[in-house]
């Protein structure tokens, strides 16, 4: 186990290497409000951070991570375009596995730049993947976005595609969905029968809480309006299946979403971004020939970002969390800009991680 | 040295508890009066009695200050995260029986599953800019229970008390909490969802996992769960 002032000087290496690179160092508080990163994460967040309170300022949250302060700080008063870098600790409020860190040092690069975006995507993953040298760490990358629009161009009602976009992140939910949608679960009785009914409403218990008849009425038009509307079609389901199995090095699997597009045409501009952020990566001396792509990558962790994600592992230690993940968070720029959004790409690393490694180096 | 018994310190549970052990040939009693936190065992060598409230019980088990502990499925599952490494159940005592589930207004006729309780979170947060709210005491089960059932945008607010009024006094929309007969749910026009049972619990009594134990307690500890195990 490295100790504490090891890793905040290799931090603060780090952190230099990437203040050379560009970027503006930044700090932020390590209490956070709760409210917005409840807002933006959901009920789960409080599983996964520590939260504090006092009778003045309500619920406050040790900093989970630095990605939403950095970004509300340059959507309140940051220039474009703009590279930031910072470090410090992170807290992770652990349940489950005892053997996870509850605190770390993080340290992050984070690019907000409208010009090129293939070009940021590859200057942030090659910085980071240089600073990585040496630990022969397997990259992993993904593009939430292809699966988005993949999504979007569905033959089905918008309903459908909102129910099921609002589900990317959650694979089980997802596929459940999808099923539904393409005809494949039966209807349960309950539901059969409340589609029946000439007025579902007629004998209901009193209308309690804040939920009104209207909202109730509202998604029984619903449901009848959805049992009215034609299957996602087998073609469209196994193209997606298809899609969502896609797991090769990077030439290949571009090749098999192109074979992907011909049943799915709405994720051409994707696939066209992803081969754009490929060449970018060539450019930058990544070998891309032997770069691994994975179309589920990131659906079940990273919940903030919507295009191209990343992670670096150890491979010999499945016992540690990957030692590097960043990705592109457009969405969470529009959430938090008040109206303003900006493409915005970046990621962090782990130096007690990266020190742990090489001290178990031969 | 002595084994440790931590039982409710009050109440009905405190009464089951002392005659289900009574039924085993081990008699606990209150000594002193009845505010006094104490107790005596007769018919058992080496068991020393502490009345503690039922949920302390899963806490000084997980610390290893008490070797055993008669407390709720509940109470344990809320508590300890890893109470499998922590706590062993050594009998379930057949009382205290109790489902945490969660519950919808009656009204709801559009609501029998978890599934429509999604849909119906995303549509109200949309119409109400707030999520769907849940009250309940049992944080981290409910919590865990809405996520593995794919429920996305729900909050959850703390009721350790008279829960099943929060949705016609409008500060929840759902609730999650015990109930043994459902009549209180029915009294304040409340519905179970199909599947919306979390956990069915009842009074167990519990091993703990990490309290010391040198050659003499295992030697008690051996002898009385041989009692727990024949009688009956």
């Amino acid at each position: 186990m490295p100790g504490r002032a090891e890793t905040l000087a290799r931090a603060a290496a780090l952190r230099a290497r990437f203040e050379a690179a560009g970027a503006a160092v930044v700090e932020t508080a390590i209490l956070q409000p709760a409210e917005l990163l409840l807002d933006l994460y959901g009920e789960n967040i409080r599983g996964r951070a520590y939260v504090t309170s006092d009778a003045l300022r309500g619920e406050q949250m040790l900093r989970p991570d630095f990605t939403v302060p950095v970004v509300q700080m340059h959507m309140a008063h940051g220039a474009e375009p703009a590279r930031y870098t910072y470090c410090g600790e992170v807290f992770r409020r652990q349940e489950h596995d005892p053997e996870r860190a509850s605190e770390y040092v993080q340290v992050g690069y984070e690019v907000f730049d409208r010009a090129n975006p293939a070009a940021a995507e590859a200057e942030v993953f090659a910085l980071i993947a240089e600073a990585l040298e040496g630990l022969n760490l397997r990259a992993a990358t993904g593009d939430i976005g292809i699966l988005m629009a993949a999504v979007e161009g569905l033959q089905t009602t918008d309903r459908r595609k909102a129910a099921l976009k609002r589900h990317i992140w959650h694979p089980r939910r997802f596929r459940a969905l999808l099923e539904r949608f393409a005809g494949r679960t039966p209807v349960p009785p309950a539901r059969a029968a409340l589609l029946a009914a000439a007025d579902p409403l007629a004998g209901a218990a009193p209308m309690i809480g804040l939920r009104g008849r209207d909202e109730i009425e509202a998604r029984i038009s619903a449901l009848r309006e959805d049992a009215g509307a034609p299957p996602i079609s087998e073609r469209e389901l196994s193209a997606l299946g298809t899609l969502l199995a896609v797991r090769e090095t990077a030439p290949f699997a571009l090749e098999r979403l192109r074979d992907v597009a011909v049943d799915l045409p709405r994720i051409g501009p994707a696939i066209a971004r992803l081969q754009a952020r490929l060449a970018a990566l060539a450019a930058r001396g990544v070998d891309v020939d032997a770069l691994d792509f994975e179309a589920s990558y990131g659906r079940t962790s990273m919940e903030y970002y919507d295009g191209f994600v990343f992670g670096f592992f150890a491979e010999g230690r499945p016992d540690l969390p990957p030692i590097a993940t960043g990705g592109r968070y457009d969405a969470l720029t529009r959430r938090l800009g008040r109206g303003a959004e900006i493409p915005a790409v970046g990621g962090v690393l782990r130096p007690g991680l990266m020190l742990t490694l090489e001290e178990a180096a031969p | 040295m002595t084994l440790k018994l931590g039982v409710p310190s009050k109440g009905r549970l405190m009464d089951k508890t002392f005659a289900w052990f009574d039924r085993r040939g081990i008699a606990l009693s209150r000594s002193g009066s009845d505010r006094e936190y104490a107790g005596t065992v007769d018919g058992i060598e080496g068991l020393s009695l502490m009345l503690l409230s039922a949920g302390e019980i899963p806490r000084e088990l997980a610390a290893g200050r008490i070797h055993l502990g008669v407390t709720g499925t509940d109470l344990v599952r809320e508590r300890l995260p890893l109470w499998e490494d922590q706590v062993e159940a050594v009998a379930e005592l057949g009382f205290g029986h109790a489902d945490l589930i969660l519950a919808v207004p009656a009204a709801w006729v559009d609501v029998d599953t978890l599934d429509d309780l999604d849909a119906v979170a995303a549509a109200f947060r949309a119409r109400h800019g707030f999520r769907l709210r849940v009250a309940t005491k049992y944080h981290r089960l409910v919590r865990e229970f809405l996520t593995s059932g794919g429920v996305a945008d729900f909050a959850l607010v703390d009721s350790q008390g008279a829960t099943e009024g929060t949705v016609k006094n409008e500060t929840a929309e759902a609730i999650a909490d015990i109930t043994s007969t459902g009549e209180t749910l029915r009294a304040n026009h409340l519905k179970v969802l199909s599947d919306g049972l979390i956990l069915q619990s009842q009074a167990t009594l519990w091993r703990s996992r990490v309290a010391p134990c040198d050659d003499a307690r295992k030697r008690r500890l051996a002898a009385f769960l041989e009692r727990i195990a024949e009688a009956v």
